[in-house]
């Protein structure tokens, strides 16, 4: 060491080696990172010392245990004889459709009234203003029971259910029950005549904004994409000789059975966490169209581009850069508050999983670590998407 | 920035240490503290239950009392901690409390995974069914198809969903977190059937808007032997707790009441004198004065009292002695002799 000083020292450095700053920044970023890393590992140790010293189990082999309790609403095939496993899918899958329909939601109806806050007309923005102050003030675990204490449970009984479109549609206090499409065989050539559409609507939509750039003929690109996406399906179902049918709901002795049935319990949390979160999203929506200039909005008036266009074309794809980043943590606060969902049953990955699952096999780590890992997960990724989304809108600049 | 780096390390190793230390003694921990920490339902009369001055009151929270009477001389000594289904094995395990005394069913999960032992049954139980009269059902055979709510992370509905699953018949279970929620849900026709511990139907059928609209159908469908619960590996706690429930019993037997105790101290029955504290060190291996019994009789009670001051005939719940009965008079509860 004395010697290491001396050599800079003769080097004709002023500083020794302890006050060279380069050499100070490499220590203490070694000594914190070594810190960092005794921390995480002693926590982790202690963890398991103190699991072991109390005799509770631990590890992963649990998710191959039979479950044996039932769940009321799996995407996918579930029985009492599942695994924990399963169950964590079940779980992921019902916190990913919340979450998804959720956003769509949100977004539309977020979208929806931002723009009547703007309005002109004094009723369409004063309903609007309302909407906002009222529902973004009031917490959102009272708005899912309200949704569902109050205004679900008030439909009438089983036994008594709303019969809509002729014996086909039913809701009661147990949900909303509506026709299932059974998927006979054959039907495979729908599915592919669906996707076909698709990618067809996606290139027949490129071909037609080349061209529109090109040389200014339209073309009309919805009902093209609707011929597509809708007939070509329709038209595969027709010459397959028509593989699918329909199962009504039929009155059993307690409720419906059959058909596809909507749990009171999704519709409630569907309805309070888009609500809820469509009042910020139109608050968002309105600061982003206010900060597109007005002058923007004369310059099309003066070109004659008439006032949804102007709205369609020229100001919100502005607004736009202004309004995702901040509508991207809307997203991922819906996802995150679809887990107070336990108060009123429905069965989402926090209160199946990191709940009754939790409770059954008393493995609190593991199962915390798995469901953290998944919300990590959905939010980095919606993160990932809205990010590209945004550097997408921001290039449209020409 | 050199000592703030070396105050972190050195508050991180002591908390370390404090962790790691954390399953010593309960018991010295509690006279340390100077009360015992009780986990206890949200609110179920006749076991755990607050009135509106916050006192609690019940038969659990007679366990814990007869605890605070054990070691402190004082049933006051307890504090309690209300506890949904779901969180109370995770706050026992965490230490969040010193035991939990809230109608848990004895089983063989939570007595070995879960790292937890139970200390006796206060309370043999079975799961019921509750359903609406205006149903016209009279058998829980007749209940396929039907919707029933129930409480999550609870015996009940894993019961309920081997009971549908042994026989194929369909059924929809809505599962809540908290019983008041459950109570609501059926109360508004969410369900058909609201199902729990026999004893928890005829304490939240005192919630029901219109309790006489609802009855309790005849099946038993499975046993729940309810009672306290400690930590593993600290045998001096856990025989503690256990013993005061055998206390109780043993009181019973032989008469001792918390009326009669001051005369009983100079009864000439050798069991009456041990129990009490006039005869043996018997407190004193159990790590508490040897007066333990005398007080708790004292201020709490024997299991008959117990018994009959939260959940018996003259309560609002109306529940008969029946299994819950002394082994000598038709019942199974038998408690080893203090000796
Ligand atoms: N004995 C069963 C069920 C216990 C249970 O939680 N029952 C509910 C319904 S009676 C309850 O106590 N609720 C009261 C509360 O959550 O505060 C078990 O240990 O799993």
């Amino acid at each position: 060491m004395s010697v290491e000083t001396q050599d800079v020292e003769s080097d004709g450095a002023k500083v020794p080696l302890w006050n060279d700053p380069k050499v100070r920044a490499l220590v203490s970023q070694a000594v914190l990172i070594g810190l960092v890393l005794w921390f995480g590992y002693e926590i982790v140790n202690n963890t398991f010392v103190n699991l072991e010293k109390r005799k509770i189990a631990s590890g992963f082999g649990f998710l191959n245990t039979t479950a044996s309790f039932g769940i009321i609403q799996t995407l996918v095939p579930y029985t009492e004889a599942s695994s924990y496993g399963r169950v964590f899918f079940v779980g992921l899958l019902n916190t990913l459709l919340i979450g998804g329909i959720g956003i769509v939601v949100a977004t539309m109806l977020g979208f929806l009234v931002g723009i009547m806050r703007l309005s002109k007309n004094w009723v369409v923005q004063k309903v609007a203003t309302v909407y906002v102050e009222t529902l973004r003030n009031i917490p959102l675990l009272l708005q899912i029971f309200f949704w569902y204490f109050g205004v679900l449970s008030a439909l009438p009984n089983a036994r008594n259910s709303l019969v809509l479109f002729g014996e086909t549609v039913f809701l009661n206090s147990r949900g909303l029950y509506l026709p299932k499409p059974i998927f006979e065989d054959g039907s495979g050539a729908i599915w592919i005549a669906l996707l076909v559409g698709i990618v067809a609507a996606f290139f027949v939509r490129r071909w037609a904004t080349k061209r529109q750039e090109a040389t200014g003929e339209q073309f009309p690109k919805f009902w093209a994409t609707v011929g597509l996406v809708l007939g070509l399906p329709f038209l595969a179902y027709l010459l397959s000789g028509l593989p699918v049918s329909v199962e009504y709901s039929t009155k059993g002795t307690f409720n419906l059975s059959g058909g596809l049935q909507v749990i009171p319990e999704f519709v409630a949390l569907l309805l309070a966490l888009s609500f809820y979160t469509a009042s910020f999203i139109a608050e968002i929506v309105r600061a982003g169209i206010l900060a597109v200039s007005h002058g923007q909005t004369e310059a099309a008036h003066a070109l004659g581009i008439k006032n949804s266009h102007t709205l369609r074309l020229v100001v919100i794809p502005q607004a736009l850069r202004v309004i995702i980043p901040p509508l991207t943590s809307q997203y991922l606060n819906l996802t995150k508050n679809s887990s107070l969902a336990v108060a009123i049953a429905y069965p989402d990955l926090v209160s199946v999983f990191a709940g009754t699952v939790l409770n059954q096999t008393g493995q609190a780590v593991e199962i915390l670590l798995m469901t953290m890992g998944v919300y990590l997960a959905i939010s980095l990724i919606t993160s990932m998407f809205m990010n590209w989304y945004n550097a997408k809108m921001a290039l449209a600049e020409r | 920035m050199k000592t703030k780096i070396l105050a972190i390390a050195a508050g991180a190793a002591i908390s370390m240490v404090a962790a790691q230390a954390a399953s010593a003694a309960t018991l010295d921990d509690i006279k340390k503290k100077g009360h015992v920490q009780c986990g206890v339902s949200q609110g179920l009369a006749g076991f755990s239950n607050p009135d509106d001055k916050g006192n609690w009151t019940g038969m659990d929270v007679d366990v814990c009392r007869a605890l605070g009477a054990a070691i402190f001389g004082d049933a006051t000594k307890a504090k309690y901690t209300a506890l949904s289904a779901k969180e109370r094995f995770t706050a026992l395990q965490s230490g969040e409390v010193d035991l939990l005394s809230r109608n848990t069913t004895w089983t063989a999960t939570r007595d070995t995974a879960l790292g937890l032992n139970f200390a006796g049954v206060n309370y043999y139980d079975g799961q019921g069914f509750m359903v609406r009269k205006s149903l016209g059902v009279t058998s829980a055979l007749q209940l396929a198809g039907a919707a029933i709510c129930t409480n999550t992370g609870t015996t009940t509905e894993l019961n309920v969903a081997d009971g549908f699953r042994a026989d194929k018949r369909r059924y929809e279970v809505v599962a809540f977190e908290k019983a008041d929620e459950v109570v609501q849900a059926y109360d508004k026709g969410r369900c058909d059937v609201y199902t729990t511990d026999a004893s928890g139907l005829y304490s939240q059928r005192l919630k029901l808007a219109n309790a006489d609209d609802h009855i309790v159908l005849p099946e038993i469908i499975s046993k729940e032997p309810l009672g306290p619960v400690v930590r593993q590996g600290d045998d001096q706690w856990f025989n503690l707790v256990k013993w005061t429930m055998y206390l109780m019993l043993n009181a019973e037997e032989l008469g001792v009441t918390s009326k009669n105790v001051d005369e009983m101290k100079s009864s000439g029955n050798p069991a009456v004198k041990r129990i009490l504290g006039v005869e043996g060190n018997f407190g004193e291996n159990l790590g508490v004065g040897n007066d333990w019994g005398y007080n708790i009789i004292k201020q709490v009670g024997n299991y008959g009292e117990v018994f009959d001051a939260n959940v018996g005939p003259d309560t609002p719940l109306g529940i008969a002695r029946g299994v819950n009965a002394l082994w000598s008079k038709g019942g199974i509860q038998y408690a080893p002799p203090i000796r």
